[in-house]
Parts: structure tokens; sequence; C-alpha cells
């Protein structure tokens, strides 16, 4: 590529030079310099570049943007997958809507979403802070972390499935007797099932928060440490008025894919409890899921990408305010 | 320099990339001139042993049917993923299906109709008349072959039998003696005395079999291709109420209310388990998937009381509908040898329980006959040699189930309803207050909106 370029630098002077130095740049020569000749396209590299995309627009194309097109097309059609598809219009969508299901799998998703946002997001904050405090071995903390994201995630549901034993000798049972606390039936129960898949998710999501926010504490200024320490700050008023303000815009961009994230729940339901026990861990995610293969042998395709298309619409929605947010943000 | 070589490499990449795609989607022709047919063999994870079992299997038959190249396929019955191998053409040609979804695939057009192909080799009449209702459509049009069946049976640990001071050898007869029986074995072993399938919709399938068993039902076939909901009777408020006692009352069913089939059958094969009702074939998968160690292992049938019956199962040897003329007639003769000829002809049974046996397959574990019980218990006495399941101690259930009266299971939209009852059957195991009136009444008015689309 810097070939090109400088055969086109070498170029360049050529054009420019013929008008008189003195005089304005005729038309003529504003569009030669503007616009290019396939010719000029080709030589300048744009065929290699086209040639260099063009995998990856097949790749994003078939794989990618097609299924999207395609499942839209689906919303509107019953179809077995394979016998010619019958068009319903909205009915798919008119159908999901009045599925009583469909508003406990909301108010469940917005519960998990809500338990992360109160309990999963400060956690790694906090944990990225004290880090970044410590002097000696932060690699070794750092690794720690970072340890259970690298576990399999089904691994660790398995493990964790273990860990949550509703009997007295259960792991977390036995813990929680060692200080005196009765034994919990954790996912036995439709009031507990739902916190444990939380706390289950926000051990196996913070490493990879906490490196993301260790990473942002080291572009903090540390002359504005040293500011707050001379003005006699505590390492409280330093952490709200120097690192939070600073870590802002990071945060921000965390908590937007946090919600997108959690409204998409569907591994910790899935393999922890199918959505029980009594529906309490039904998902939107887990809702299409059953809708397309675990009830209806091929019957429901549309009700669930029906479904799936309104959950994108909200998804894409809760992107453009956040990019309405940020932009306003960053101008302000 | 307009770099070409970087232009011929990027090229040359995707022109590979292309053909590689290409590659996958590419079908396998046979130029040997034999019609190529893909069967479904085991699931995955079976042990080699079976694998050894099919491919002398194979040889056999191909033996007998030079034209035919059998190309055995792994295959397990996954209802979520059914519709996309078939649409994707990645099914066997020939694979099974159980009862309990045969009526919807066939009702999709996701079957083949193989009614001339019965009535030729002249099964239609010798078939058990409830089963092959479970593969005829509402014009009489038939879409498999049933191939195994089985009925309910309560299973049971001879060991934790023993170690709580019961006789193994005299299990439980009645609803009543079950749960006394879990409460012994939960106090004095620490283990559960009883537990209960309730998620993935086992467990509105064991709420369907225990519904009967007190000679209830939960759905009625009007004989019009419709159905009415009746999950709010007293068969399984009963069913219901033996489960609450269970559980709150006597806190005989453990400590784990989130199990289906494959983890119920973990935890019984790993010896945390009393009893558990499922299908009476089910010692099979025990044995070779679960590692079940067949001394513990007991089995009686489940008590049926108020005129009620067993119900029964099972799956049935099907063709892809996407097949060809030539593989059709090829997959009806393989299913023919493979399936159904051991049931009738004392040669092929002969040779199926050797070729098990010698690769250490169970042979002889209680089913329900798919003809008729004569030719089923003659079809024993050819193989008796070969019988390697410990039959002396499924004794109750090989004489008892006789004397009950097989059901099938609910038609109308079985699985979406099953479903529906999982909730209600994880309602009464992980709320103590729950009530059942309220919740079947519930379930009732759901079924039956679902009935109605």
């Amino acid at each position: 590529m810097t070939m090109t370029r400088a055969s086109d630098a070498a170029a360049e002077p050529a054009a420019t030079a013929a008008p008189p130095p003195d005089s304005p740049p005729s038309p003529m020569v504003r569009t030669r310099t503007r616009t290019r000749s396939p010719r000029t396209w080709v030589r300048g590299g744009g065929l290699s570049t086209l040639v260099f995309l063009a995998p990856m627009l097949f790749v994003f194309g078939f794989f990618s943007w097609s299924p999207i097109v395609q499942s839209v097309i689906m919303s509107l059609q019953k179809t077995n997958l394979l016998d010619a598809p019958t068009w319903v219009g909205l009915d798919n969508f008119a159908n999901v809507l009045a599925d009583p299901l469909l508003g406990t799998a909301v108010l469940n998703t917005l519960y998990f979403a809500a338990l992360a946002l109160v309990f999963g997001f400060p956690l790694p904050i906090i944990m990225a802070v004290l880090m970044s405090e410590v002097r000696r071995g932060k690699g070794f903390y750092s690794a720690l972390a970072y340890l259970p994201v690298v576990v399999p995630p089904v691994v660790a549901v398995l493990l964790w499935k273990v860990f949550f034993d509703a009997s007295p000798t259960g792991l977390f049972n036995t813990i929680l007797g060692w200080v005196g606390i009765p034994a919990q039936p954790w996912l036995q129960s439709p009031a507990t099932a739902m916190p444990s898949l939380v706390l289950e998710a926000t051990w196996a999501a913070a490493g990879g928060s906490i490196i993301i926010y260790l990473a942002a504490l080291l572009s903090v200024p540390p002359e504005l440490y040293d500011a707050a320490e001379v003005d006699g700050a505590s390492i409280w008023r330093k952490i709200w008025h120097v690192t939070l303000p600073q870590l802002r815009g990071i945060l921000f961009i965390m908590l937007i894919l946090q919600v997108i994230g959690t409204a998409q729940v569907f591994l910790e339901p899935f393999l922890f409890t199918s959505g029980g026990p009594n529906n309490a861990t039904v998902t939107i995610l887990l809702l299409i899921y059953r809708k397309a293969f675990q009830n209806s042998l091929g019957g429901d395709y549309g009700e669930a990408t029906a479904l799936s298309v309104m959950l994108a619409i909200v998804l894409a929605l809760l992107s453009w305010l956040y990019f309405k947010l940020t932009e306003r943000w960053s101008t302000s | 320099m307009k770099s070409p070589r970087t232009v011929a490499i990027a090229g040359l990449a995707a022109v590979a990339m292309v053909g590689a795609l290409a590659a996958c989607t590419a079908g396998g022709g046979d130029d040997s001139g034999k019609t190529e047919l893909r069967v479904a063999t085991f699931p995955p994870g079976a042990d080699e042993a079976a694998y050894t079992a099919f491919a002398e299997q194979e040889k056999q038959f191909e033996k007998e049917n030079p034209d035919i190249d059998i190309i055995g396929v792994e295959y397990e019955w996954e209802g979520p993923t059914f519709a996309v191998q078939l649409a994707g053409g990645s099914l066997p040609d020939v694979f099974t299906v159980p009862f309990t979804d045969s009526k919807t695939l066939l009702e999709n057009g996701q079957l083949m109709d193989v009614t001339d192909e019965i009535d030729e080799l002249g099964y239609t009449d010798s078939f058990n008349p409830i089963l092959l209702e479970e593969v005829t459509d509402s014009e009489g049009r038939m879409f498999g072959f049933p191939r195994q069946a089985y009925a309910m049976g309560l299973h049971y640990n001879r060991t934790l039998f023993e170690e709580a001071g019961l006789d193994p050898d005299n299990p439980p007869t009645t609803w009543d003696e079950i749960r006394e029986a879990a409460k012994t074995i939960s106090e004095k072993t620490g283990k559960a005395g009883f537990m209960e399938m309730t998620q993935n919709n086992t467990g509105g399938w064991q709420l369907a079999a225990a519904t009967v068993a007190r000679g209830g039902s939960i759905q009625e076939d009007n004989g019009d291709g419709t159905y009415t909901s009746t999950i709010a009777n007293d068969g399984t408020k009963a069913a219901l109420e033996f489960l609450q006692a269970l559980r709150w009352e006597d806190d005989s069913l453990g400590s784990n209310m989130l199990l289906d089939w494959g983890t119920i059958n973990q935890e019984f094969a790993a010896g945390n388990i009393g009893m558990y009702s499922s299908g009476s074939d089910v010692y099979t998968a025990l044995v070779r998937d679960f590692s079940l160690n067949p001394d513990d292992y007991g089995l009686t049938v489940v008590p049926v009381e108020d005129g009620g019956g067993t119900l029964g199962g099972g799956d049935i040897a099907v063709v892809s509908p996407t097949v060809d003329e030539e593989t059709k007639a090829a997959a009806v003769t393989w299913i023919d040898w493979y399936y159904m000829q051991k049931l009738l002809d004392e040669d092929a049974a002969v040779l199926d329980a050797k070729t098990l046996a010698e690769s250490d397959q169970a042979v002889g574990t209680p089913v329900l006959p798919v003809l008729d019980r004569e030719t089923y218990e003659e079809s024993l006495t050819w193989i008796e040699p070969y019988i390697n399941v410990p039959r002396d101690q499924m004794t109750p259930f090989i004489e008892g189930v006789w004397d009950q009266t097989p059901m099938g299971e609910p038609k109308g939209k079985t699985q979406e309803i099953y479903a529906l009852l999982d909730t209600v059957v994880q309602a009464v195991l992980t709320d103590r207050n729950a009530d059942i009136d309220a919740l079947l009444e519930k379930a009732d008015v759901d079924a039956q909106a679902l009935l109605d689309q």
C-alpha cells in the first residue's frame, strides 16, 4: 500500500503544477483531483480491496445478513420447513402477544436484568478499583479474577449445579451452616431460583469486566490523584471525585452492553432450570427457544421468529437511545 | 506495481473458500449401482460394543441384499432439532420416533406413508391394534412400523431396599405402600425414597401416566380430530396430592426437583434414588449409557387403581418423507429385516440375540409385545440362551404387567400439554402452599386453548 501511495503522490505534482501558481485552480483540475476514473481506481488498488473484501462480504451476507432477512420473512409465515410456507400476515405477532407466558418471560428477564444491575454491575468496578490499589501481585489477582471467564460456560453451570445442591449437605448450604444460616433451596424454589442464576452469571462475567476497568483505570492521569492527595483527599473522595468521573465513558458503555446482554439471557435458565420451577426463570430467549424447538416439532418457527424480531426491535431502540445519549454527552 | 500477486492470493483465497463451502453441501453419490441407505444406529455416546454388533448386522444384511449399501448414522430422537435436521437433509433415511410425537409428525407431513408396504408384508392384521393406532392418520393411512413398546414400570434400587430393611423381592403394590417405602428409605439411608421427573415435558408425561394409573385421563378424543382437555380430574389431583405428601409431609423426594429422563436415570444409576417411574425398557439405557450396576436393579409394575391402566409408549421405525421410491423400497427392506423379523422369525431372532449378546448388549429387557402376546412369549423361548438381563429381578413386572390394561398417550398437542403440566408438577414440588385445584383449573383452560388452536 505504501508503494501505491508513493506513486500517487508522484503523479500529483505533475497535475497540479500545470496552472500558474497565482491563478485559482480550474474546475477541470478540481474534477480530476476529486473523482477517479475506473482505471485510476484499479491502479489505486481498488480491485485488490474488493477481492479482499469479497470473502468477508460473502461470509457476513451468507451467514449473518441473509438469516436476519429470512427470519423477518419467516415471522410473517407459517412453515414446517418442509412444505412451502404460507403467508399469515401479522398472526404470529398477535399469537405471541396473546401468549400468557410472554408477560412472565418479560418480567423474569427484567428481574434478571435488575438483579444483575444491582449486584453484578458494581462488583467488577469495586474489584477493579481495589485491585488497582494493590501494590504487589497485581498480575496474580488479575489472573485470578479472569479465571472464571476461561472456564467453558456449560462446565461452569454444571459445576454450580452441584454447588447449588439444596440438601443441607450441599456445598453452599454447608458453608452457610458454618455461619448459622439455614439451608437455602437455591434452584429448587421459585423465589430463590432467579437470584441463584444471577449469582452464577455475575461470577462468570465479572472477570472480563474487571480487566476492562483495570485497563481504563490506567488511563486516569496520575496528576489528578497527586493533586487530590495534596488537597488532603481521603481514598473514598479520590475514588468518588477522580476515578469514577474519569471512568464515566467506559461505565456507560459497559452499562448499555450489560443491559443488552441481560435482555438476551439464555444459557443460565436453559441449563440450570429449563425455565422452572413453575416458570420462575423463563426468559424471553428461552421462550423463543421453546416456541421454535421444544414443544412444537416444527410448528411454531413463525412465532419464534416473530418474538425474535420484536426483541431485536426493542434492543435496536435501546442501542439508538444509547447512541443519542452518548452523542449529547460527548458534546456537552 | 499494482501488486498482481496480492490480487492473485486474495482471489485464490476467495475461490478456495467458496470451493470449501460448496464441498460441504455436496452430496455423496454411489457409482457402484447400489442403493445407499442411511440408517439410524445409536445415540451419540453409546459404547463401542454396540457398534461392533451393528457392524456385524450390517454385514449380514448386505450379504442377503447385495443391492443395498447400509450406512450407519448416529441418531437420537430429539424433538427440538428434528424439523431442522429434516429440512437440512441430515436425518437418516430410516430412523425411529416415539409414539408421543408420531401423531404430530404424521399430521405435519413429516413422515413417509408406508401403508402399501405394511399391507404387502402382511403386518397390518398382526400388529397390536392399540400400537397401530399410534401410526395411523384420520384417513387410515399408516406412517411407520411399531417396533418396540413399553408399559410404565416402577424401577427400584434393590440395594437401597435392603439397606432400609425392606424386602426387594416384595416391592410395593399400592401407592400407599410406595409412600411408606419411600419414607423408610429416605429415613434409613438418607437417599431420596422416590423421585419424579419434572422437566422438559417429562413432568407432564409422568403426570399423565400417574393419572391413568388412578383411573383418570387428561384428555378426551372426540373422534373427529378434536380433543377436550380433562386435566382437572380426580386421578390427576390424587397423583399430585401423592407427590405433595411425599415432598412436604414425608420429605422423601430428596432435594432435586428439576429432573428429566436423562438426569433421573443418572441419579438412579448412581444409587441416589430408591424408586422412580419410567418406561419398562429403560434398563437397556441404564446399563449401556449410565453404567448402572445390574445387581442394584429391580422392576415392578406401577400400581393401578380405580379401573386405571398403565400408560404405554414405545417407538416406531419410520422413513424420511424426502427419499425417492428406490430408497424407500430399500428402507422398508431394512426395517423389515432389522426391526421386524426378529419379532416373528426364529432364525432372525436367534441371530439378533446372539449378535447382541456377543457384544454384551442387553438381551431380554421386558417390553410390551408389538404383535401379540403369544408370539412375543414364544420369541423369548427362542432366544433364552442369550438372555443376559437379570429377569429374575424383574419378575414382579414380568408377571404383573399382563393384568394391566395398556393405555395410549394423549394425542392432541401432546408435547405442548406435557410442557404445561411440567409447571404444575414443579409448582407442587417447590411451593409448600401450592393450591392443586387452582393449578389444575388453570392448566385445563390453557390446555383447551392449545387444543382449540
